[in-house]
């Protein structure tokens, strides 16, 4: 077990590696010079000259590459050339938007997805899971950010019940800003939430055509006993993976929401940051963006090997 | 999903996003309808089933629903190459935000175009960019794939542990920082939404190799002589591409939700081209003026996904009983 994680999280180590040079590759090795799009095309030799040397530039590429990670490493991603602020700083600020956004997002999916996917299953073929089960069609059919469209064009231009989308920071008190949040994570979660709908459903009518599900109906053990305690917790296994991977995707997602609704998180300050040529900003949320799903991803992964030996020892 | 997120492309995605998920959503739900015939419905005691042919009967209505979806997708694309209800780009500001009427059928934006008319050429702008995307991916996670499952050893190794990296890389990631160095176009958002089911297809490929790597077949035409490469392209290829074709077919709808959703944040196509993603992103500002400008261009992207979707699943189910979703 000790020996299993050590290597899973040796493997990512070098997974995190990768990415990092993911990025670095595509904004210092391809065509295109950072100190150019930083300053625009019709910058003065000059100053093209002295942002190159700010940024080090002028070092050679692998000098350039291991500065850059061992910065990162000790947290420093550099410094926003808009806001004259460090990277990292802008970054968690933030994320006091993005990050409740997402869980929250989460929350709905999981808080939905499950009980509806047990509902689907236990109606096998009847007019339940045929119900639910087009309904998850539509969910994975619908973009989130039209939803979101949607949800505004009802709830706050038809109804006027809530106020089209801003964010007046935690400040003004923790359910003003759920309250913002709340349309936003719904949207967001939508197609998720319809992709972990078809698969708890799926899961657990997989667990249920098992023996010891029939031995313990022969027994004569309640359905619901039969349901919650047997299958449902041996479901769980796939359930969780797919939800584990889901996370990550519900934090990217969350960029296009908060355009939607214009909340000031991650993904606007990155699209701000490339009208403004911002280049620092842009790579340090791109890199911690990535490295968060990739470690999302692996800590899934070791969670399902820890929970299932079979995938440890495969 | 895929994202592919979809997923996730956007994810997707995604998704992305589209990542797995999706795939093993509709895929992984193991052998049912035509399953184990002999138990029979009644194995869950006082619970009953649905008989399996009205599950088979649905499964046809979800083929054939698919199928004239797509098809009236693609009409409506190759058409609009010749023919449209008015010019897409001609303006006129008498006649903007308008509603739904018997000269324009869906309405007009806020400088007095035709909607039908941009839906309409919208369309190819989708499948363009869905189609490009997907063979991106197959093609450099195919390749990613074939030296992982083929080769093996350190090589293996290194490229899965780039292939988890890139899994860090939903489309929206990639399309940000591309869109950072380069311009804005519509070859990023396909690049971008390529790289995002670039992990779907390696690992697939590889999963196909490894499995056929020692089979007899293979290792006979290895004693005859044959090379690594024609080990490879003649007698091990053919038989993954089931797979990745199942695969492309999941990945294509997510593909288009991903566009839809970068060309809405202004990272994809551009202006004036029509694009249903960047028409929604137009149509925000003119909510309470004309809601239908924000409804018809997402209810077009909704049922090419839907449409594209009941399609992959009721071929899926068709070609392979084994694997068939219920």
């Amino acid at each position: 077990m000790q020996r299993y994680v050590v290597r899973r999280v040796a493997a990512l180590a070098v997974t995190l590696l990768f990415v990092s040079l993911l990025v670095f590759v595509v904004v210092r090795v391809l065509p295109g010079d950072p100190a150019l799009i930083i300053l625009g095309l019709e910058a003065s030799p000059d100053s093209v000259a002295r942002v190159r040397q700010a940024l080090g530039l002028d070092q050679p590429i692998p000098v350039q590459y291991a500065r850059w990670v061992g910065q990162a490493l000790r947290g420093d991603l550099g410094r926003s050339i808009q806001y004259d602020l460090p990277v990292g700083t802008l970054i968690l600020s933030r994320l006091t938007v993005t990050l409740p956004l997402t869980l929250l997002a989460a929350g709905f999916m999981i808080a939905a997805a499950i009980p509806l996917g047990v509902f689907a299953a236990t109606r096998h073929r009847r007019w339940g899971d045929y119900l639910t089960m087009t309904l998850s069609q539509l969910g994975v059919a619908v973009p989130g950010f039209w939803a979101g469209l949607l949800l505004i064009l009802l709830f706050s231009v038809r109804l006027g019940w809530m106020q089209s989308g801003g964010f007046d920071g935690w400040g003004a008190g923790l359910w003003h800003g759920l309250r913002s949040l709340l349309l936003p994570a719904v949207a967001l979660g939508l197609f998720q939430f319809a992709v972990l709908a078809r698969t708890t459903r799926s899961a657990l009518l997989e667990v249920l055509r098992e023996e010891y599900v029939k031995t313990a109906r022969a027994k004569g053990v309640a359905e619901r006993t039969v349901l919650f305690r047997h299958a449902l917790r041996n479901a769980l296994i796939p359930i969780v993976t797919v939800a584990g991977i889901q996370l990550g995707q519900l934090l990217a997602g969350s960029i296009i929401l908060e355009s939607v609704f214009y909340l000031p998180g991650l993904g606007r300050l990155t699209l701000a940051a490339i009208s403004a040529r911002d280049l620092p900003v842009v790579q340090g949320v791109v890199l911690f963006v990535a490295c968060m799903i990739v470690i999302v991803n692996a800590a899934v992964d070791i969670l399902y090997g820890i929970l299932d030996p079979r995938i440890r020892y495969g | 999903m895929a994202d592919p997120s979809i997923s996730d492309p956007l994810s997707p995605l995604g998704r992305g996003q589209g990542e797995g998920s999706q795939g093993e959503g509709s895929q992984g739900e193991g052998p049912r309808g035509e399953g184990p015939r002999g138990e029979g419905p009644r194995r869950e005691g006082p619970r009953r089933e649905g008989p399996p042919r009205r599950a088979r009967a649905l499964r046809h209505v979800t083929l054939v629903v698919g199928l004239v979806i797509t098809l009236a997708l693609l009409v409506t694309a190759a058409v609009s190459v010749v023919y449209t209800p008015h010019d897409p780009l001609e303006m006129s500001i008498a006649t903007r935000l308008q509603g739904p009427s018997a000269a324009h059928l869906l309405g007009t934006d806020q400088f007095g175009r035709d909607l039908l008319s941009r839906i309409m050429q919208g369309a190819i702008t989708s499948i363009l960019v869905g189609v490009i995307a997907v063979g991106i991916g197959m093609a450099v996670g195919g390749v990613f794939g074939i030296v992982s499952g083929y080769f093996g050893g350190w090589l293996d190794e290194g490229f899965m542990r780039l292939v988890d990296a890139i899994q860090g890389f939903p489309a929206i990631l990639s399309a940000l920082l591309l869109t950072a160095v380069f311009k804005p176009t519509l070859t990023i958002s396909m690049v971008a939404i390529g790289i995002a089911f670039l992990p779907v297809f390696a690992r697939l490929t590889r999963a196909s190799f490894l499995e056929f790597r020692d089979r007899d077949f293979v290792v006979a035409a290895r004693a005859l002589g044959a090379g690594d490469r024609a080990l490879i392209g003649r007698h091990i290829l053919p038989n993954t591409l089931p797979p990745l074709i199942v695969q492309a077919t999941i990945s294509f709808p997510v593909a288009i939700l991903a566009e839809a959703g970068l060309s809405y944040l202004g990272l994809g196509t551009q202006p004036p081209n029509p694009s249903w993603g960047l028409m929604l992103k137009e149509a925000q500002g003119f909510l309470g003026l004309n809601p239908w400008y924000a409804i018809f261009p997402g209810g077009a992207i909704a049922l090419t996904v839907l449409g594209l979707n009941l399609l992959g699943d009721g071929l899926r189910d068709v070609l392979d009983p084994k694997t068939a979703s219920s």
